[in-house]
């Protein structure tokens, strides 16, 4: 086999074993509940069959590793299980499958996250290349210093700095930013700007300073400097010898930054009370609805695992030494 | 290091000897080469310890102490005016100071503490020891921290002893990540094969070799840990997980006032208040950030020198 | 060498200041020199390093790297003021009248193309040739440079082609075309000395066919001896002497020059003896499943010398990792005093560990930055002789002594040492011990020539005084000439020859021993003619890689 498709298949392979591990620590949170946990969800009036009930239907009489297989061989098929809000202690059973509430929100976040990274990614990339190219220079030392400002605010500073300015003093978008899906497009990224611009500003930072590094890093190889001492014009420098070996940092850098962003939507929803599942995670968090949390974190974490195997994946796919084994 | 001083002979070349300087004096000579920005975070840095130090003789009322008026306006006795249960919020953001950074500074040690030692060890072990240590820490560092901590909250609750430790190992993580990786840079080293040939103990090596010469980024990296752990407790309290009251605390600070910023047309200063505990955290981190971006400069362009 | 009638200057340097930075500020470090080259001449630039070769090479093209800036003087090249022009008048002479050789070929091809896109880009570039004409003529200098498939290893990346290999390509990549200038920045410093014998003879070979002037910058003078018509020593940012190649190594006036060479007036008797110390005996060696020594013996006899010798990859240090025990051999056993040794570094005894000292190349590395030279010598005196406070501190002055160093370099750190002295506290710590073996790796081969002698006069001083006995690897015959007794030549993992130095140095010899040694520059400009006419077939064998 292709050495490239050998080493991606390896990648492929490992980044399996990451998801199928991280998939068994989030189903162990089950396993840490305190043993009063069914009283707790469905109240002190419950009676011990409703609770002995619950728990059965969560499979706590049977072991752990054949409650993971049930549990994973569902999830697999788009099944997250029952929420555990809306549970009462008469048995009566009002709760909502995981499935249900995740879905419309998930494709909240996911519009939220989008819109950010389509203006951050092409500003952080473009403010980046052109610090590193123009290095030591005003511009370069200004936009260092600004973006080393922007990552050292937390989100929900830039947030109400945000809502103040453009929401409550100047009026020009909505502090809450509650979304539908029955609004057209326009409507809902305009309620959804402030949140975005809050999540661009903050990956913009983080993006440029690492486009920066590696820019740099690549124009320091003794490659370029011969290049320019054959006399290269310094757009044949950038495209012919630093591009082609830029994809794989570059994607790295956007890949890191995308998974961060998955992270920042959680606060930033939160702050603007954007009906996504960062909002929703926090809410069951503090309800303790262990089935809910589950999904959430599962989602979010293949997301981040899967970002960054894309990444590894270009890298692997644009390496010179593996393309053209010996 | 310049050696034009010397002649062509071997015996000038062995006898030269350049000036040798104290530790203070040269961190004295570095500071007053140190850019403005270092200078700004140092004393921004000082202040906090203060004002957390000395929070009790600072604060003009207690830390819980709620007053009649509920949403007093900027002035009078409340300097920032009271809160939504009528608490005075200067002197809750001064006790802030005090629970916020220093829940932080002892979570990060915590975090030093478990990660630096384990990498350490697993450095200078190599063998399975380092390849499960390495494992385990690649699985935990594959879900994102902020998530993973929400999700331990809601099994173990959120207590202030569950927050420290629950972050501290989160984060322990990237510490162990990077003293592993600067600590294999000096595994390598012909002094360190120098000491292990001598016949000295694995604890000799891991205390004067390498502690003494992972120093630099350690620090570095302290403080940039320090500004994680701060970000995250804050934004757990702010989601109001994290820390809970009546401990003052900025995250929640900035919750419990949010409602305010609705009222900036009508008076601009109430509306800034729940900006004011979110501005100290943020002023806090950027200075911690511009005292590693100078030290950090300065320690990899010592590196680079002949 | 030149041949041709014109001999107009071709490039010519006035007073050349150029400026570094560093410790925060601008230093000086080309200090005014003068350079005058004609049309097809070969001038070689000789120095040590921090002499500013590289510097004032670069500086002969108009380009000043990152960091370093041209602040006065004057530069013309063909009559061309190359000092304030802008770059884009440069880039028109940059790849095709001026070319340059790097000193790593591995790190200066880039990575992402082939090597024939490579080699005719800048004839391409500058519009001096077509497409089509642009290869055929690099597939011709692949050939003048005794390529292996010169037709088709234009096709290959980088990675696909040996070192070797990939320094003779940048040759012919900066031929390609056919410039008026070449420099070459230290082109054979990352070979072997088998490998570099090629090199050499192809690199002299297509500059003398088209009459190209070069600049060869190197700090071997043997090697720049090969190749140049006139000699310009550099030391510290200034001119020592400019010569003619031949005057110079007959007669170099400057005392620095004189200098340059002082290793290899060094002579030691070799003195046979059987008084056996340390007996490596069959050892095979592997690191994990690649077996990197096979059947090794190496005899060392006490208060002697033993150089072991090889080209990179000979497995001369993994011997010494072997004795040491840091690589426990898979076969075989290590000797000392008759009593075979444990074969692991952790089941030695302390007394065991003591006896056999290490001191190695790089003495930046081999000292902790952290610890003051007292503690560097310090520990092994605290470690196996128990020594402590003053008893302690009075032996490490006593030892300093025997080094040479004065005794307020006691609380210095190894940062604030120059190279030489920095060997000198190794070899105290190694001393500390009270060792009976030394193993020397490479210990002078990152030294400047001078200071190299320096070391090998103290090591032979301290072997007559104390007894010592040391094993000395390198890859250096002027040191091994210098200061051993017995020779172990090494190829490939296994001992070609061990015996005492007189026969290893005269036939007969075994091939290996004979090519090795006849690879190695002479100080003679005839050398390298000589070498090819007796060894017609030696580049075919050299490089085959």
């Amino acid at each position: 086999m292709h050495p490239v498709l050998l080493t991606i298949f390896q990648r492929l392979g490992l980044g399996l074993l990451t998801l199928f591990l991280v998939s068994v620590v989030i189903f162990s949170a089950l396993e840490f509940l305190p043993g009063d946990f069914g009283e707790a969800v469905l109240g002190q009036a419950a009676t011990e069959e409703t609770v002995a009930a619950f728990r059965r239907e969560l499979g706590l009489d049977q072991p752990a590793v054949v409650r993971y297989v049930q549990w994973i061989a569902s999830v697999l098929q788009g099944d997250f299980g029952t929420s555990f809000s809306g549970r009462a202690a008469s048995g009566v059973d009002r709760s909502r499958s995981v499935v249900e509430m995740i879905g419309p929100r998930l494709s909240n976040t996911l519009f939220l996250a989008s819109m950010a990274a389509i203006i951050a990614v092409p500003l952080a990339l473009f403010l980046g290349i052109t610090a590193a190219l123009k290095r030591n220079t005003f511009y370069d030392k200004a936009v260092s210093a600004s973006t080393l400002t922007t990552i050292s605010f937390p989100e929900f500073f830039v947030a109400y700095l945000l809502i103040l300015l453009f929401s409550s003093w100047l009026q020009w978008f909505p502090s809450l930013a509650n979304v539908n899906d029955d609004m057209p497009l326009l409507e809902r990224a305009y309620r959804a700007a402030l949140p975005a611009l809050t999540l661009t500003l903050v990956i913009v930072a983080h993006m440029m300073r690492m486009t920066r590094a590696a820019i740099i890093n690549l124009l320091a190889s003794p490659y370029i400097e011969m290049a320019r001492l054959k006399g290269a014009s310094p757009s044949d420098v950038i495209l012919k010898h630093a591009l082609p070996n830029a994809w794989a940092p570059i994607v790295n850098v956007i890949a890191f930054n995308l998974a961060y962003l998955v992270v920042g939507v959680v606060v930033v929803e939160v702050v603007f009370v954007y009906p996504g599942i960062g909002q929703l995670m926090v809410d069951a968090v503090k309800s303790r609805d262990i089935p809910v949390v589950q999904a959430c974190a599962l989602i979010f974490a293949a997301t981040y695992i899967l970002l960054n195997l894309f990444a590894d994946v270009v890298s692997i796919a644009t390496n010179p030494r593996l393309l053209h084994p010996k | 290091m310049s050696e034009s001083d010397q002649g062509y002979s071997a015996v000038a070349e062995a006898g030269s000897v350049l000036e040798r300087r104290s530790l203070w004096l040269r961190a004295w000579l570095e500071l007053r080469k140190a850019p403005v920005s270092a200078w700004i975070g140092l004393v921004i840095i000082v202040s906090y310890v203060i004002v957390a130090v000395f929070a009790p003789w600072i604060a003009p009322y207690g830390e819980a102490e709620v007053h009649p008026q509920p949403y007093a306006p900027w002035g009078g006795d409340f300097i920032f005016g009271t809160d939504q249960i009528g608490r005075d919020v200067f002197t809750r953001l001064i006790y802030g100071a005090r629970n916020t950074v220093g829940i932080a500074f002892v979570t990060t040690i915590i975090a030093f503490l478990m990660g630096g030692g384990l990498a350490l060890a697993a450095a200078v072990r190599g063998g399975w020891i380092d390849q499960v240590l390495s494992r385990f820490v690649d699985v935990l560092m594959a879900i994102p921290n902020l998530i993973f901590a929400l999700m331990l909250l809601s099994m173990f609750g959120s207590s202030l002893i569950n927050i420290i430790m629950i972050i501290a190992i989160l984060d322990s993580t990237r510490v162990f990540r990077l003293t592993r990786a600067v600590a294999m840079n000096v595994v390598v080293m012909d002094y360190v094969e120098a000491a292990r040939l001598r016949g000295e103990s694995i604890g000799w090596v891991m205390r004067r070799e390498i502690l003494p010469n992972i120093l630099p980024p350690l620090v570095a990296e302290f403080g940039l840990r320090f500004c994680f752990v701060f970000l995250t407790i804050a934004a757990l309290s702010f989601l109001g997980v994290g820390i809970q009251p009546p401990t003052a605390d900025w995250g929640s600070m900035v919750r419990e006032n949010a409602g305010l910023i609705q009222f900036a047309q009508y008076d601009i200063k109430a509306a800034i208040t729940p900006l004011l505990p979110a501005g100290a955290i943020a002023l806090l981190t950027v200075g911690v950030n511009f005292v590693v971006d100078w030290f950090l400069h300065k320690t990899s362009g010592l590196r680079d020198e002949h | 060498m030149s041949t041709d009638t014109d001999d107009s200057v071709l490039l010519e340097i006035r007073d050349l200041r150029i400026d570094g930075f560093s410790d925060e500020r601008w230093h000086e470090i080309i200090k005014g020199v003068d350079l005058t080259l004609r049309r097809g001449q070969v001038m070689g630039l000789i120095g040590e390093s921090g002499a500013g070769k590289s510097t004032l090479g670069l500086a002969a093209m108009g380009f000043a790297r990152p960091g370093c800036r041209l602040t006065s003087g004057s530069i013309r090249f063909d009559g061309v003021e190359l000092m304030d022009a802008p770059e884009s008048e440069k880039r028109k002479l940059w790849g095709s009248r001026i070319c340059y050789v790097a000193q790593s070929a591995a790190a200066s091809f880039n990575p992402a193309h082939r090597l024939i896109e490579q080699t005719t880009e800048a004839a391409l570039s500058h519009g001096l040739q077509s497409g089509a004409e642009a290869q055929a003529a690099a597939r011709e200098l692949y050939r003048a440079m005794q390529l292996p498939n010169p037709d088709t290893i234009g096709d290959r990346y980088p990675h696909q082609v040996s070192g070797g290999q990939l320094q003779r390509a940048m040759t012919a990549m900066a031929m390609a075309s056919k410039p008026d200038l070449i420099i070459f920045d230290e082109p054979t410093t990352a070979l072997d000395v088998t490998t570099q014998v090629g090199v050499l003879a192809a690199m002299r070979s297509v500059v003398e066919q088209f009459n190209t002037a070069a600049i060869y910058i190197t700090h071997d003078l043997a090697v720049v001896a090969q190749m140049a018509d006139v000699i310009k020593v550099l030391r510290f940012g200034e001119t020592m002497e400019d010569a003619p190649t031949r005057e110079m190594l007959s007669a170099p006036k400057h005392p620095y020059t004189k200098s340059l060479w002082s290793v290899r007036a060094l002579q030691k008797e070799a003195e046979k003896s059987d008084d056996i110390v340390l007996d490596v005996r069959s050892v095979d060696a592997a690191y994990g499943s690649s077996k990197v020594l096979h059947d090794v013996s190496v005899r060392v006899p006490r208060g002697k010398t033993v150089a072991v010798v090889g080209e990179s990859g000979s497995g001369k240090s993994t011997t010494a990792r072997v004795i040491t025990g840091l690589l426990p051999p898979s076969a075989g056993k290590v000797f000392f005093n008759g009593q075979a040794l444990p074969a692991a570094l952790r089941d030695r005894s302390v007394e065991q560990l003591r006896q056999i000292q290490m001191i190695y190349q790089s003495a930046d590395t081999a000292m902790n930055p952290r610890h003051t030279v007292g503690d560097i010598i310090g520990r092994p005196l605290e470690f196996y002789h128990g020594l402590r406070g003053a008893a302690k501190q009075k032996r490490v002055l006593e030892l300093l002594q025997l080094i040479e160093l004065d005794g307020n370099f006691i609380d210095r750190l190894p940062g604030e040492l120059s190279g030489g002295q920095k060997q000198r506290i190794c070899i105290a710590r190694a001393l500390a011990a009270e060792p009976d073996v030394i193993i020397c790796d490479e210990v002078t081969s990152a030294l400047d020539q001078i200071v190299q002698e320096g070391i090998l006069k103290l090591l032979l001083r301290l072997q007559k005084e104390l007894g010592v006995t040391y094993v000395f690897i390198t890859h250096d015959i002027a040191v091994v000439k210098a200061i051993s007794d017995e020779i172990v030549v090494m190829l490939e993992g296994r001992v070609v020859q061990q015996d005492i130095k007189d026969h290893v140095l005269s036939p007969p010899q075994p091939e290996y021993t004979r090519r090795l040694l006849a690879s190695v520059p002479e100080m003679d400009p005839d050398w390298l003619t000589r070498l090819l006419e007796e060894q017609a077939d030696v580049v075919a064998r050299a490089d085959g890689d």
